[in-house]
């Protein structure tokens, strides 16, 4: 079965088809996200800086998971469709349905992050007579950027895993290789677009959590290299600092 | 100075947090605010800062109506401590202190040197300065908070139980370097706190409330502590009043001659010198680091064998000092050294109930018209004007 996986990825007579899907598949993924991360950081940002509306953000969360995504998506089509001429009457729908998909988790995620934000922190940005929007992004955001990058991950991941949903309306995607492997029973073909997908999804967290690495302060995520790990290391910057260890370079034992 | 005028805060469930408080904070004196929880103390300050508006009355600062100034405005002109400090753990310390001056439009620079020069100033060694909060202990993040709060150099500070959540050492610590510091910068500053011993040790003046938000008394700390107005403020001020009234008396009192070692000494040369059974040993420099058991030396004085009970009193330092020294040293004499900390002389306890009596007694004169001048005339030394003796 590997190898009949390995057979089917390598065959040059599939290449342009794989990287057309793969490129298709990945413009869905971008397009949904950033919509939802268009209107789930700021709804997040404003209930978490308000703490208005935290009573909505945990109820929609939870309603949002539990809907059936591929009853939404005919659900969708069936309604909008016939309204919407070519493409545009599949694409909308699925972009509809992955959107909906992914804004729970970075709302979720925005809202818990901002919410979380030591209140001291808070009460001496205010103190300091630092204005709304200046808490919000000077301090708030800044702090609650891991929980907002681990809510757009999460998002990104479970949008990667649902795109192949759009092949089912007649749309590209990795879902292709799915769907049309299944209508001709070739299995290696589906197995390989199953391997695509996850082989995606596991790249695009890595560069996600690059991002992170250097979006977040240290500060905030406790990441310090001490001295003794510098020697050790030499000169290999990549290489994450022990915060658990004995620092030497911190002074004082509280932490 | 800043000035309450019949302030209140009623909260929205008819909570009464602040009632009619009226009390002024003298510019360039440290006002402390003081009460058991629920009295209104941390309402008040955050009052002045408007992170908390009143319902009724007004507060000024240097006669401007803060409700007529923008709140943000007005809180980048006042400093402001908090109980955690409430650093911004993703920003590095320098980052930290230059907050206030940055949001003042000054240029990157003049912030940052005068940034380097508060840590400076604080405690703080400068290499602190990249680090993040989380790097540092609980007691140097409080000191940042103060660097911070000070980095755009206000004429009025606001702290909250800035000192209560440092093991009580490092609290020590931190309020000795603070009134230093003040000495310093003279800046006009509230204080609040639950502790009254850090009240009467910090404050000018000290307020009292009560619960409800009503002022019980507003006086200076030795008066808080001589002539409480009622129960509830003798309570809370608590026992050893008498005792802790010592700490801001001074007199001039008799010490005598005491026979001396130097560290590195023989034993026979310390048998030598007394044949008191407690031998005091002095350093190189004349400072005095401890007694020793003549008994028990053998060898050389070292100092390992150096007794460490006995406390050092100065000789311009509060009558409290000096009983104390004499009540902890091993020897019953107190060691007493000058404003330089070189060696002066002992004094027994017996030899400071005299000058404690004579000051007690000044300072009924002096702060009572009634008061019979004849005990206040005999100690009356140091500039104390005592009134014209008047029949009772």
């Amino acid at each position: 079965m590997i190898n009949d996986i390995i057979a089917w990825l390598t065959d040059s007579a599939h290449r342009d088809d794989i990287v057309q899907r793969l490129l298709e598949h990945l413009q869905y993924v971008l397009l949904a996200t950033v919509i939802a991360a268009g209107v789930a950081i700021p709804a997040g940002m404003w209930v978490g800086h308000t703490g208005r509306g935290k009573f909505a953000v945990v109820n929609i969360s939870g309603f949002a998971r539990a809907i059936p995504t591929l009853g939404l998506l005919f659900f969708i089509v069936l309604w909008l469709g016939p309204s919407l001429s070519g493409d545009l009457a599949f694409l909308l729908p699925s972009l509809i349905v992955l959107v909906v998909l992914a804004i729970p988790p970075i709302l979720a995620g925005t809202y818990a992050g901002i919410d979380e934000v030591d209140p001291a922190a808070r009460d001496a940005a205010r103190g300091m007579g630092m204005r709304g929007w200046q808490v919000l992004f000077k301090v708030e955001v800044p702090c609650a950027l891991p929980l907002i990058f681990s809510g757009l991950r999460s998002a990104l991941l479970q949008v990667v895993a649902t795109a192949t949903i759009a092949a089912t309306v007649g749309l590209g995607g990795l879902g292709r290789f799915l769907i049309d492997g299944l209508a001709v029973r070739d299995y290696p073909q589906m197995a390989s677009g199953a391997v695509l997908v996850a082989a995606l999804a596991l790249v695009i967290d890595l560069v996600a959590a690059v991002v992170q690495r250097f979006a977040v302060s240290r500060g905030v995520t406790g990441r310090f290299r001490t001295r003794r790990a510098r020697v050790a290391v030499g000169s290999t910057a990549e290489s994450p600092a022990t915060a658990e260890s004995p620092a030497t370079t911190t002074v004082g034992t509280a932490h | 100075m800043i000035r309450f005028e019949s302030v209140t805060k009623e909260f929205p469930d008819g909570t009464v947090a602040v009632d009619a408080l009226s009390l002024t904070a003298p510019t360039g004196k440290i006002t402390v605010l003081v009460g058991p929880s629920g009295c209104g103390k941390t309402t008040s300050l955050r009052m002045i800062n408007r992170m908390i508006e009143p319902t009724g009355g007004r507060i000024l600062i240097d006669d401007r109506d803060t409700s007529t100034i923008d709140a943000a405005e007005l809180r980048r002109g006042i400093g402001y401590v908090i109980q955690h400090a409430g650093l911004f753990p993703h920003r590095t310390i320098l980052a930290n202190i230059t907050t206030v001056p940055l949001l003042l439009g000054w240029d990157k620079a003049r912030a940052t040197s005068h940034a380097l020069e508060l840590m400076d100033r604080v405690g703080l060694p400068q290499s602190f300065a990249k680090r993040y909060p989380s790097q540092l202990s609980g007691g140097q993040q409080q000191r940042v908070g103060v660097a911070r709060a000070l980095a755009a150099d206000p004429p009025v500070m606001l702290m909250d139980e800035p000192f209560s959540a440092v093991d009580p050492i490092v609290r020590e610590q931190l309020q000795d370097e603070f009134l230093r510091l003040q000495e310093e910068i003279g800046t006009t500053i509230v204080f609040v706190t639950h502790d009254i011993d850090e009240a009467i040790k910090l404050g000018d003046q000290v307020a009292v409330l009560r619960v409800g938000g009503r002022l019980a008394q507003l006086a200076a700390p030795e008066e808080l502590l001589s002539r409480p107005v009622d129960d509830f403020v003798a309570d809370f001020v608590g026992r050893d009043r008498g005792y802790r009234t010592l700490g801001f008396r001074t007199a001039p009192f008799p010490t005598s001659s005491e026979p001396t070692v130097r560290l590195g000494a023989s034993a026979a040369d310390a048998r030598g010198v007394t044949d008191d059974p407690w031998v005091l040993v002095l350093d190189d420099d004349d400072h005095p680091v401890g007694w020793v058991e003549r008994e028990r030396l053998d060898g050389t004085v070292t100092r390992d064998a150096l007794h460490r009970g006995g406390t050092v009193a100065s000789t311009d330092g509060p009558l409290r000092q000096a009983l104390d020294a004499a009540l902890s040293a091993p020897s019953g004499r107190g060691v007493i050294v000058g404003p330089d900390g070189v060696f002066v002389g002992t004094v027994r306890a017996r030899d400071l109930i005299e000058p404690i009596e004579a000051s007690a007694a000044r300072e009924r004169a002096a702060s009572s018209a009634d008061a019979s001048g004849d005990e206040a005339g005999e100690g009356a030394g140091e500039g104390i004007v005592v009134a014209e003796p008047k029949a009772l």
